[in-house]
């Protein structure tokens, strides 16, 4: 765990010193923040329902994960300092996971920067804590999952754009997949495309339901995406 | 230290290392030596264990490269050839990063040594991406000595560099070199012949030859040549000695005097020291010499060898074969 925490503060020193993390957590945020208005003034309700629930911020969360982490090991393998670091003792699941670990702290950062929002509705209003956390919690494994996805990609190629556009591809994909699901409910392959949904795993937790076949869900979305990540690593040698 | 028994590989169907073997003892500075493409980098990826050999081992500080390679890594300082900086820290902070996956106990102090054993402690808290191409050089050499390596592998450490540079990294390798074994890599001859006790000269993924530079030069003679000065020789010159018994090459060099090859063992100069008498004309000038290394690495891994088995002369680009 030594190395992993090593690489992952490198990383965030590398996101904050180079304008990745400003810009990336100023458009999230702003994205947010307008939704935010948008809703509150329109709907007044104090809920986080409509911003946390909305297709708007999905799309901006895969925009999200994508960009922050496209260049976790593509620049590594593009510059040649995979070289350095792994002909060091550091293991290759190790630089993967501290690599990850480095943008999932970044995006939680953004997310408490976003706690605002929650704050200002107990002001206003009497919003349900609960669900507003649970949501939370939802949003942040969905994030958790995409940026692994996004890690992954980032292995396969020393080009920043292709391993971006290839975890958008994959996160608008496992988006997609369930409406495809729902075409043909009751089915096998209909009630499986739907289970393998990135966000029909996601709506119990705004409802302010925590199911652990959902957490786990996500969880194993994680830790295959990191375990394929090491193998390509891995497998980069033997080419 | 390190023993490598037929170590080859693959890149897809390209072989870019063929059954190599050799061994480095404990505090031996060995230098590889080979034209661009020769498979250099390839085998010194291997000792370090960043790339699997398709086959055969490599055994470094009696660890496998392959299955104990987080031993031999904690063991062994690398320097790639393209030295790979991360242009947004630190040199104290890229020190620093470099130290904390070493796990050194001490980082501060690690940091201050190599630093300091570098010559770049002015240069601590720049930008890597502001430094000139020495500097940086500078910064990959302090972090191969951070964690006092039994091993260092230096892939073409002074490539790039102005020639005061050169000297000083030189200077630098051979004070490692006192305490510690050093495999470096190189295509410039005076470099290997300076700084290392024991060469290997690699062509096309294969080592030709091995050995000391003296040893090299000394094996590899398969002839022997004279330097011959006349003084007003005609246009006739070459033919009268070419005649001389025993000559088996005659080669007139950039300013005006001739080379001479014969058999090794075979000493012409007292012939030739006659045919230029008898000619009537004034010898300034006759002395043995040598192969240079220089000529032995282009003999051995230029294609055309000349049918005499000397090498041609010297032609821009001839050591630059790509694989």
């Amino acid at each position: 765990m030594h190395n992993v925490w090593t690489i992952a503060r490198r990383e965030l020193y590398a996101y904050f010193s180079s304008p990745i993390a400003y810009v990336t957590m100023a458009a999230f945020l702003g994205v947010m923040g307008l939704l935010f208005y948008l809703f509150l003034v329109f709907v007044q309700q104090a809920t986080m329902d409509p911003i946390l629930g909305s297709g708007w911020i999905f799309f901006v969360l895969i925009l999200y994960a994508a960009v922050v982490t496209m260049r976790l090991l593509a620049e590594e393998q593009r510059s040649g300092t995979i070289e350095l670091v792994l002909t060091a003792p550091v293991r290759d699941w190790e630089m993967v996971v501290g690599k990850y670990l480095s943008s999932l702290i970044l995006f939680l950062i953004m997310l408490l920067i976003s706690a605002y929002q929650p704050i200002i509705l107990t002001r206003v209003g009497d919003p349900d804590i609960g669900a507003m956390l649970s949501s939370y919690l939802g949003f942040f494994l969905v994030g958790a999952a995409l940026l692994a996805i996004g890690t992954l990609t980032s292995t396969f190629t020393r080009n920043q754009v292709v391993a971006a556009i290839l975890s958008i591809a994959i996160g608008v994909g496992l988006w997609l997949v369930e409406f495809l699901g729902s075409r043909s409910p009751g089915t096998f392959t209909g009630d499986l495309l739907s289970q393998l949904g990135l966000f029909s795993h996601y709506f119990d937790f705004i409802d302010g339901i925590i199911d652990t076949q959902h957490v786990v869900y996500y969880l194993s979305l994680v830790a295959a995406s990191l375990f394929v990540a090491t193998r390509v690593l891995e497998a980069r040698r033997w080419r | 230290m390190i023993e490598a028994e037929n170590l080859t590989r693959y890149y897809g169907p390209t072989r870019a290392v063929h059954d190599i073997s050799f061994h480095v003892d404990k505090g031996e500075v060995v230098g590889f030596l080979g034209p661009n493409g020769a498979g250099k980098t390839t085998t010194m990826r291997m000792l370090t264990g960043f790339l699997p050999p398709s086959d055969g081992t490599a055994r470094v500080a009696d660890f496998d490269v392959f299955h104990d390679s987080l031993e031999v890594r904690r063991r062994v300082g690398y320097m790639p050839e393209t030295v790979p900086l991360y242009p947004e820290m630190t040199v104290w902070a890229y020190l620093d990063y470099m130290a904390a996956l070493r796990r050194l106990p001490d980082r501060k102090v690690a940091v201050e040594r190599v630093l300091q054993a570098c010559g770049i402690g002015d240069r601590a808290d720049s930008m890597i991406a502001k430094l000139s191409k020495g500097y940086r050089q500078r910064v990959g050499l302090a972090q191969a000595i951070l964690h006092e390596p039994e091993v260092l592998i230096l892939d073409e450490p002074t490539i790039g560099l102005d020639p005061r540079q050169v000297t000083d990294v030189r200077a630098l390798i051979q004070e490692i070199g006192r305490e510690h074994t050093v495999i470096l890599s190189s295509h410039v001859l005076p470099e290997v012949s300076q700084t290392c006790n024991r060469v290997l000269i690699i062509n096309k993924g294969e080592i030709v030859a091995e050995g000391t530079p003296d040893e090299l030069t000394s094996q590899l003679q398969g002839a022997e040549r004279a330097l011959v000065r006349i003084a007003d020789a005609g246009p006739e010159a070459a033919g009268v000695l070419e005649r001389v018994e025993g000559v088996i090459g005659v080669e007139a060099t950039a300013d005006g005097a001739f080379q001479i090859s014969y058999a090794q063992g075979h000493d012409r100069r007292a012939e030739l020291a006659r045919a230029v008498v008898e000619q009537g004309w004034g010898l300034l000038e006759l002395c043995n010499v040598g192969m240079s290394l220089e000529d032995i690495f282009l003999q051995l891994t230029t294609e055309e060898v000349d049918p005499k088995g000397f090498p041609k002369p010297l032609e821009s680009g001839k050591g630059e074969q790509d694989a």
